[in-house]
């Protein structure tokens, strides 16, 4: 499953996209909950049973902000929490 | 309605109904979903995973009381009790406040599978248009979900928005629709990403000569652009199905068909309960599951 967490507002759209079907076997030991300087990850499971990576709730809505500091301009050339996923199943919108 | 008393406009139909056809006492399994939603509450009850009653009603101050009463309206039309049903799942967003849940699902799941139920096993796309927030969804030939997008953040594109648009405009929310489609032209839409804004245009294009149905147009095509924008970062895989109470307003839906050139599959069901359905189906799977492990165990 394909689970896309954010918003759009009138700024643009930020999403990040987890692709579940990678966690459920996650070759990269869980590395997003660490790679993330905020700490934005975490393991729920889900409606069908499976143990996946979720953004948490509380962070859903302020994507834009929160993830800032890890774009170019925050002096980071790419961005931990996909670097960290090896399995590439993280991806930014924005 | 007396001097001084003020009309709800936004106020929608509530509805209760079983299927006096079916005979729920010869039933093997009886499950119910209740999905207590921002806006509205719905509690559907299911015999052997066949839809057999709803009661869909406004949500009040307090998500256990609006599940209570919810369940309350299709137990006192069927004379069922509580221990008479097997089991039930709680889903919306008070979901974790039902209190006589077994489990909790979330609204996502829970309208993949009502989706599946009321448009058939070919249903790919699902749109939920519900009173506070707006869910695009992509699901498999059983109803599990492959792909979703939530929009949360604003009122914009949802339920609310629309009844705010029918106070404002002091007429029906059910007639409000129909009214869309009979303008000169259609006008431009308002303010997409804001519903106090697309407010604030509103009461501009009325000052500004437009009929109350143009700017109900205006409003309507404003919530088919942004549910589309939001449906098109997943794309759209036919068949397509509409749930939510937007889905009742045919203004919103012929829009947004017409940006996406898609129909929306039809269904004879309310489009309110899919949320509630997809609970209780999933609660006669689990239940279906359970004696089966227990059959398994036993022989």
């Amino acid at each position: 499953m394909i689970a896309n967490y954010g918003y759009k507002d009138g700024s643009g759209e930020y999403y990040i996209s987890i692709d579940t079907d990678q966690c459920i076997a996650c070759s990269a030991q869980r590395a997003c909950l660490t790679a993330c300087p905020k700490g934005m990850f975490e393991i729920i499971s889900d409606d069908y049973d499976e143990e996946v990576a979720a953004v948490k709730p509380n962070f859903r809505r302020s994507l834009g902000f929160d993830c800032s500091d890890c774009k170019p301009v925050g002096g980071y050339t790419a961005l931990p929490c996909s670097s960290a996923c090896t399995p590439g199943a993280i991806k930014h919108s924005w | 309605m007396t001097a001084g008393e003020k009309k709800e406009y936004w106020r929608w139909e509530e509805s209760c109904w079983t299927d006096d056809s079916k005979n729920w006492r010869d039933a093997k399994i009886i499950t119910a979903g209740i999905d207590v939603g921002s806006v509205s509450s719905q509690a559907v009850v299911c015999v052997d995973g066949e839809l057999y009653g709803y009661n869909s009603m406004r949500t009040g101050n307090s998500s256990p009381d609006s599940a209570t009463n919810a369940l309350k309206g299709v137990l006192e039309k069927s004379g069922m009790t509580l221990t008479d049903i097997t089991y039930v799942i709680g889903t919306g967003y008070g979901r974790v406040n039902v209190p006589f849940a077994h489990k909790a699902i979330t609204e996502i799941a829970c309208h993949a599978r009502g989706a599946n139920y009321m448009g058939g096993n070919s249903i790919r796309t699902i749109l939920d248009m519900g009173g506070q927030d707006c869910k695009a969804i992509h699901c498999d030939e059983k109803g599990k979900v492959t792909n979703f997008l939530m929009n949360d953040k604003c009122a914009a594109g949802t339920g609310r928005g629309m009844e705010v648009i029918a106070d404002l405009m002091q007429i029906p929310i059910a007639e409000l629709g129909a009214r869309s489609f009979d303008v000169d032209e259609e006008p431009q839409a308002v303010s997409s990403t804001c519903v106090v804004f697309a407010k604030s245009e509103a009461l501009g294009l009325l000052k500004a000569g437009y009929s109350k149905n143009k700017v109900i147009a205006a409003y309507c095509q404003a919530m088919a652009e942004r549910v589309v924008s939001l449906i098109e970062r997943i794309g759209v895989e036919d068949k397509f199905f509409i749930t939510g109470g937007i889905a009742k307003n045919t203004g919103v839906v012929r829009r947004i068909e017409k940006l996406l050139g898609t129909k929306a599959a039809e269904t004879k069901y309310d489009s309110q309960i899919a949320g509630a359905l997809g609970a209780a189906l999933f609660g006669y799977t689990l239940m279906q599951k359970q004696g089966a492990a227990a059959a398994k165990a036993a022989a």
